[in-house]
């Protein structure tokens, strides 16, 4: 009798595993993974860390209140890059066969791991979303077919930051003559705006000149040295991480005004500024969305992630310059899933569903508003040729303790970017050997 | 000319702080033999320490803690890591230390944290005009340069004292001669160790200050190391002078050669300069400039 209840109890408990199990693997084939390729330590760390706080709390939010999009769940890993191309397309191989549909959609927050990424991508079959880094003509969706360098490149970012230069100036007219040197991070992204300024410096006839700093740029005497010499009416600043600091006071050290220094959008964040004390006060940079916590989805990130205990940042840094460009970059790659659920059913994505999903992506100012983001992002639009969807920025000036804005939206000029960005697509596809996708018939 | 007195000022202060950290490397290896690879993730971690006590303390107890916090890893370091390699070859001590620096910069920016934590010590940072009337525009220098050579000189000065004349300083060289002989007339290596590497200890978290002041206490400072590196090679691994000799020269040559030279190469050549004259140094004196010439019976 024994025996019986003992195989019976036995049956039971096995009965209910594999129901716990069929039913923890139903749940997990109801998750879309995004792989997270992070930098929480090394000489990056400063500014790799509230990026990913920020994505990572707009996740948990979307889990937390909604139950994920559209009911399925978001689950994500982060692995450490350290900021390094190696490591980082490491963690893109290790990662990218993860979750039920593999990963749907990659962001290397790297200019260099773009780079090696660009190479394996198509293979892959995976989106790399590139929110205002990465190749320039990666613009150009028909050769650039998996990169999505949304919001903006660093050519579009070169130019507006030129064109609020000519704005204080008085018109582009008034620029000839005038001297601007370009302070940059001696890498592929600090390259990457210098083709930009010198078509720019022979249309309207300024003098340019490129400083570069080696990595991690923590020596910058003999650079800042030549800017006492030189005296350029503007400095354009393209660095990252610490470069950023030591840049701004070395500015100080000689005496160069800091509000003609304009920093690219990944020079303009709190670590950026703060080190440097009163020495940062009047520095200037472009930014791709508004800084605070005053928005709707931040008062829901508090309320549901935060009061919780489940917040990823310190609370006081919810709202930071670089917290909120990790949630801005969350949002839009959420909402490409809404888009690509739309099409596909209420289910995970996989790659080349998720690139569909972006290439028809439309961000309206509604959506905006209804999802808590009005006033942080501007509306955009993407299409099979247009991977960028938008080129807009705000130049904001430090204070001391905070940020303001001291111009509208500034767009950069398509005019001048888009042939630019065809050249530079078509050369790279003819050196890749890449036929260009003929984007009239994908629709 | 006034331009070219400036980079050369410029250049010759950038080498003080290149030479406070080589004066880590300098200490363990002129006591110990051992290239200390973590000399950089100590300097990361003192600053690091004494930045973040400094919130919950006054100024002059957190310097005191972190002084004993670099004396605990120095008598940790002393216990699992020296002890069980005594005798070995140097390049295994100083294989040992490169498994030190991973680790302490991965513990350090583990307790820590890793943002950028601004350290202000009060140091002046005004950049002043001298020499107005010898060349048009004077010359510029930043005073926390000065303040750092101040220091660096002061810490040279007692620790020349230190090793010279002092019964201490006597036993640490001569157990960088010969561990077993120095054992052999009664040097306990261990203790020698251990005050090895907390006066190294020091001097990182002097060096540390100095950096940190500088950039903001953060990651990147324990790669100022690499800047020591051909001033070590220049200036000798052994020399206390030499360190400060070797950094006036590399960084004043780096930057001449920055400004100077640059332009021709597209710019950005002051770190593989620094180098590059670090090795044209070494075909003429392999020693380095202040090294100890060895020669050996054959």
């Amino acid at each position: 009798m024994r025996k019986h209840w003992r195989i019976a109890t036995l049956g039971a408990l096995g009965a209910a595993a594999m129901m716990l199990a069929g039913l923890g693997e139903a749940m997990a084939q109801n998750e879309q993974f995004l792989p997270r390729l992070t930098y929480r330590t090394g000489p990056y760390a400063p500014n790799g860390v509230p990026f990913a706080n920020g994505y990572a709390d707009y996740l948990n939010l979307l889990n937390e209140r909604d139950g994920g999009v559209n009911g399925v769940r978001l689950t994500f890993e982060e692995c450490e890059t350290g900021y390094d191309t190696a490591r980082g397309v490491e963690c893109y191989d290790r990662l990218k066969g993860k979750g039920p549909t593999g990963a749907a959609v990659v962001d290397p927050l790297s200019t260099g791991i773009t780079f090696a990424l660009t190479e394996k991508a198509p293979g892959d079959k995976i989106p790399l979303i590139t929110m205002g880094y990465g190749r320039s003509e990666s613009q150009d969706g028909s050769v650039f077919g998996w990169n999505f360098p949304l919001l903006g490149t660093y050519w579009a970012a070169a130019d507006i930051i030129m064109n609020y230069v000519a704005q204080k100036e008085g018109g582009y007219a008034k620029l000839k003559g005038k001297k601007i040197s370009l302070v940059y991070h001696d890498s592929p992204y600090g390259k990457e705006p210098i083709p930009l300024l010198e078509e720019l410096a022979k249309r309207h006839g300024f003098t340019f000149a490129a400083l570069p700093v080696t990595h991690p740029g923590v020596e910058q005497k003999a650079t800042w040295l030549q800017i006492r010499q030189n005296r350029p009416d503007y400095v354009l600043l393209w660095g990252w991480g610490v470069m950023n600091s030591t840049s701004i006071k070395e500015a100080a050290a000689v005496n160069y005004p800091r509000n003609k220094m304009i920093g690219v959008w990944w020079s303009g964040a709190e670590p950026d500024v703060t080190p440097a004390g009163d020495g940062s006060k009047g520095y200037l940079a472009a930014n791709l969305h508004a800084v605070g916590d005053q928005f709707g989805v931040h008062r829901d990130i508090y309320k549901i992630v935060y009061d919780k205990g489940k917040g990823a940042a310190k609370k006081e840094e919810v709202g930071h310059v670089l917290y909120n460009r990790g949630l801005v970059n969350a949002f839009l790659a959420t909402e490409a899933m809404r888009k690509g659920q739309a099409r596909f059913g209420n289910k995970p994505l996989t790659g080349e569903q998720m690139r569909w999903s972006l290439e028809n992506l439309e961000v309206t100012a509604t959506r905006i508003k209804e999802a808590g983001f009005e006033g942080l992002v501007y509306p955009m639009k993407l299409s099979c040729q247009d991977h960028m969807g938008s080129a807009r920025a705000r130049i904001q000036q430090w204070d001391g303790s905070k940020w303001s804005f001291v111009s509208d939206w500034i767009e950069a000029d398509r005019k001048l970017l888009d042939p630019m960005v065809a050249a530079a697509a078509k050369k790279y596809a003819a050196e890749k050997k890449i036929t260009p996708r003929d984007c009239s018939k994908e629709m | 000319m006034g331009f070219f007195v400036e980079v050369l000022f410029g250049g010759f202060l950038a080498g003080v702080l290149y030479a406070l950290v080589a004066l880590g490397f300098v200490l363990i290896f002129k006591a110990s033999g051992v290239f200390n690879f973590a000399q950089g993730a100590m300097v990361l971690f003192a600053a690091l320490s004494l930045v973040r006590l400094m919130e919950w303390m006054p100024i002059p107890v957190a310097l005191l803690v972190s002084v004993a916090i670099m004396i605990v890893f120095a008598l940790v370091v002393e216990r699992l890591v020296l002890r069980p390699l005594v005798n070995q070859e140097g390049i295994i001590l100083f294989m040992a230390t490169i498994g030190v620096s991973y680790f302490l910069d991965g513990f350090g920016q583990t307790v820590w944290g890793s943002e950028v934590y601004t350290l202000d010590l009060g140091l002046p940072k005004e950049p002043v005009i001298i020499l107005e009337s010898l060349f048009e525009g004077g010359v510029l220098v930043n005073k926390f340069d000065l303040v750092a050579a101040v220091i660096a000189g002061v810490l040279v000065t007692v620790l020349a004292i230190f090793f010279q004349k002092t019964r201490i300083g006597r036993a640490l060289r001569a157990v960088a001669d010969d561990h077993q002989a120095a054992q052999s007339v009664g040097i306990p290596l261990r203790d020698i160790w251990v005050i090895v590497w907390s006066t190294s200890g020091i001097v990182a978290l002097v060096a540390g200050i100095v950096w940190g002041s500088a950039l903001g206490v953060q990651f990147s400072i324990s790669l100022v190391a690499l800047k020591a590196l051909p001033v070590l090679i220049l200036g000798g691994f052994t020399s206390v002078p030499g360190a400060i000799i070797g950094g006036l020269i590399i960084g004043a040559g780096e930057k001449l050669a920055e400004v100077y030279i640059g332009p021709t190469f597209g710019g950005g050549i002051e770190n593989w300069f620094a180098y590059m004259l670090a090795l044209l140094f070494l075909l003429v004196r392999p020693q380095g400039l202040f090294g100890e010439r060895i020669i050996e019976r054959v």
